[in-house]
């Protein structure tokens, strides 16, 4: 509570500040004073609650990760919605309000920090809640940091987001968020780790289990690459502007070392993390190899944070380090691959549950996607192959084949695997709807993919292309011209993702609210054996 | 190899620590070297600073996210040095914190746009670019003129940059708002900008409208910079001594 009452304070003075200098930070500053009193008032209401019983200690605390889940799926409808608005800007410019706040370049990070913190974040905090007290037989150590975790974060995601309409931003990709956002990120980060250490060393198990290393990596990595990443110095304490401490060649390095290792972190480790656990439970499978674990795990934790300089090839990045960065980004392939070979071989025995179970399906086709998006990134960071693709939308297109083919499955998957556990039903309301929802998803995918892959080659061509006389054939308008077709294309692919993830929350909706019938084998019987990584 | 895993996967706090050595290797390596290493950016004693109104520019450039579509890097590939100018120096970018190098090109690469076209073409372009380019999709920014150029607190800006390494003067730092006004108001006090920012700063009204200094006045001011603080692209390599 006195958290609260500081934070309250804090947003009061953020708001003196700024009103003094008709900054925007002004309006954030009310944002966190509303946000901070709200909860406020909800901890005020729960004051008078009778003493909750002793027994519940008994159980494992599960009510931030039903929240959080809830959250999430909330964000999914609301940044996949803003994405495909963008994709119908690109295609149609006029389709839009006659406002600053409704233009492209200020809808985009809306759309990428939406998908990637609010979606991706809050189901990554929701199910490591989940995940690591079910692996360490043990209740989280208080009931005060999860809700601190959950909450402070999305506090992060709404500042961020509102920030953008207004026009703050630091322009560094997926890390736009101004110095104070960035500051109160890092508080909350601290307690995320602290919390999860703190459930590990409860823990009832000898080993720490697999899906565990994945979530620690995720959180341990991505503080080291957000504090660096944004260090930053403030034009005043008074104002949402900050400079970055570093500049040009240096800046353009260590952004695309955060860049890189966000996807790799963020996007990859944390979700494995959901892989290692929701896949083997549910297809009842022992996961395949542990030595295989071992050796995906290290590989991906060392050679990924060598691979961002391939986002400059031919820049003014120095030869040595672009040479670097596209060796690993081969190399990474490997353990990319056995990751994935783990979770497919892992089925093995359970084929005919994944033709039946469209939640499982929605694992493995993550697990393939995952496969071949981390190939097609080894391909493209081969500096040749980089000469065509960079800047044009194959990279867009490389992107939504790991968020939408792998992130958003995994998570659904998981997703739709948890929720029942959680709130103790049989099964989801409807597995015809998860069914539907598999269909739209996939179809979603691979008609966006397919469409970046073409604009993107076609573009990369163009650009390219000489004429007999040896001028260049194409005007930049020309190949601008031709991609109109790819944009609609995609346009439609990301309505069908859209679609998707509203059956999935009516689905999720229905199954919270359905009336229970007889509580569900739930997972919270101590893990069988064979889950256990020791050989 | 296996058994020592199997010791540090009991020990959660050696798994954090082992994580976090191996994670940093990469990084350290490849980052650090490129502040200590001096080939890494080329020197040009002759590169010029932002000016208060171009900085402005920039941030407007920021705010609205145009580097989401535009990219500032012009690749070592001959087709791009054909279509954008010459290829793009490090130094160039020294003085941007932070960068603007850009990862996709919705649009074309802006390098160099800097004087490829009038200031009524860029201000009618970012009012409604498809009254000049039929085809084009981008996003009309028509408010812009409308909205004028808070200029008061820019010596705060200046600060803040030197702050991390860009060399502002104490006076350019006390006469930043004063500059910034000067700059786009031909009529106004403009003996002392020259001085300070050199004699190539390009002073004129960018909008067309000299009454106001509009947020119009510091996008295009920027514009029209781009690729011209520095000759160093410009000059045939010099074989090291």
């Amino acid at each position: 509570m006195a958290i609260l009452v500081v934070l309250a304070a804090v947003g009061l003075a953020m708001a003196a500040a700024g009103a003094g200098r008709a900054d925007p930070m002004q309006t954030h500053g009310f944002i966190v004073l509303l946000f901070s009193l709200g909860f406020l008032c909800v901890l005020l209401n729960g004051y008078f609650a009778p003493e909750p019983s002793e027994t519940r200690l008994e159980s494992y605390y599960d009510d931030p990760s039903k929240a959080g889940i809830v959250i999430a799926m909330a964000w999914a409808v609301f940044a996949m919605f803003i994405g495909d608005w963008v994709a119908w800007l690109l295609a149609f410019p006029d389709l839009t309000f006659d406002a600053a706040w409704s233009s492209f370049g200020r809808l985009r990070p809306v759309h990428t920090t939406g998908i990637i913190f609010g979606f991706g974040g809050n189901a990554l905090i929701a199910t490591s809640f989940h995940v690591m007290q079910r692996t360490s037989r043990a209740r989280m150590p208080d009931q005060f940091s999860p809700w601190f975790v959950l909450i402070g974060y999305n506090l992060f995601c709404l500042l961020a987001v509102t920030g953008y309409f207004m026009g703050i931003t630091q322009s560094k990709e997926y890390a736009e968020p101004e110095w104070y956002a960035d500051i109160w990120l890092v508080i909350v980060w601290v307690t995320y780790l602290l919390l999860y250490l703190r459930t590990l060393a409860r823990r009832k198990e000898p080993h720490i289990y697999v899906a565990n290393w994945y979530y620690l990596a995720f959180i341990l990595v991505v503080a080291i690459l957000h504090i660096v990443n944004n260090l930053a110095v403030p034009a005043s304490f008074a104002g949402a502007k900050s400079y970055s401490a570093f500049s040009g060649v240096q800046d353009a390095m260590t952004q695309w070392w955060y860049g890189h290792n966000a996807v790799a972190f963020f996007l990859t480790a944390g979700f494995l993390g959901m892989l290692y656990y929701y896949l083997p439970k549910r297809a009842g499978r022992p996961i395949y190899s542990y030595r295989m674990s071992i050796i995906g795990f290290w590989g991906i934790t060392f050679f990924y944070m060598w691979a961002g300089s391939h986002h400059l090839h031919y820049t003014a990045l120095p030869q040595w380090v672009q040479t670097l960065g596209m060796t690993f980004s081969v190399m990474l392939l490997v353990p990319s691959w056995i990751a994935a070979a783990n979770a497919l071989l892992t089925l093995n025995g359970a084929w005919h549950k994944v033709r039946d179970d469209a939640t499982l399906r929605f694992m493995m086709m993550a697990a393939v996607f995952y496969g071949l998006s981390t190939f097609e990134g080894s391909f493209m960071a081969i500096r040749s192959v980089n000469a065509l693709s960079h800047y044009t939308d194959w990279t867009i297109g490389h992107v939504h084949a790991g968020a939408m083919g792998w992130v958003a499955l995994i998570t659904f998957g998981s997703i739709y695997a948890v929720v029942p556990w959680l709130w103790k039903r049989e099964r989801m309301y409807s597995p015809a709807l998860v069914e539907v929802h598999f269909w739209l998803a996939l179809a979603g995918t691979l008609i966006y993919v397919f469409a970046m892959w073409n604009s993107g080659i076609i573009q990369g061509l163009m650009w390219r292309t000489y004429n007999d006389s040896g001028t260049l054939t194409y005007s930049f308008l020309d190949s601008m011209v031709a991609m109109h077709p790819y944009y609609v294309a995609r346009a439609i692919g990301g309505l069908l993702f859209l679609i998707g993830a509203i059956v999935g929350c009516y689905n999720i909706w229905m199954t919270i609210h359905r009336p229970s019938g007889a509580p569900a084998p739930s997972d919270d019987a101590p893990l069988p054996a064979n889950l256990q990584p020791a050989e | 190899m296996f058994g020592t895993h199997y010791r540090i996967e009991r020990k959660s706090i050696a798994l954090a620590v082992a994580i976090m050595i191996v994670a940093s290797i990469g990084g350290l390596i490849e980052i650090a070297p490129l502040f200590t290493i001096d080939d890494t950016v080329e020197s040009d004693p002759d590169m010029r600073v932002y000016t208060p109104l171009e900085l402005a520019g920039r941030n407007i450039y920021i705010r609205e996210g145009c580097y989401a579509c535009h990219s500032q890097m012009i690749r070592t590939l001959q087709d791009e040095v054909e279509r954008y100018g010459p290829y793009s120096l490090a130094v160039e970018s020294q003085y941007d914190h932070p960068m603007l190098w850009g990862s996709k090109r919705t649009g074309p690469d802006l390098a160099r746009i800097g004087g490829k076209y009038s200031d009524q073409w860029h201000t009618a372009h970012l009012k409604n670019p498809r009254e000049v380019v039929p085809q084009s999709i981008m996003p009309r920014y028509n408010w812009l003129s409308e909205s004028q150029l808070r200029t008061k607190h820019l010596g705060d800006d200046l600060r803040a940059l030197r702050a991390v390494g860009v060399p502002y003067s104490d006076e350019m730092i006390a006469t930043a708002s004063a500059d910034a006004v000067a700059q786009a108001s031909p009529e106004g006090d403009i003996a002392g900008l020259g001085e300070r920012y050199g004699d190539a700063t390009q002073i004129r009204s960018f909008d067309g409208d000299s009454r106001t200094v509009s947020e119009m006045d510091a996008l295009v001011a920027y514009l029209q910079i781009l690729g011209k603080l520095s000759d160093a692209a410009h000059q045939p390599p010099t074989p090291k001594e």
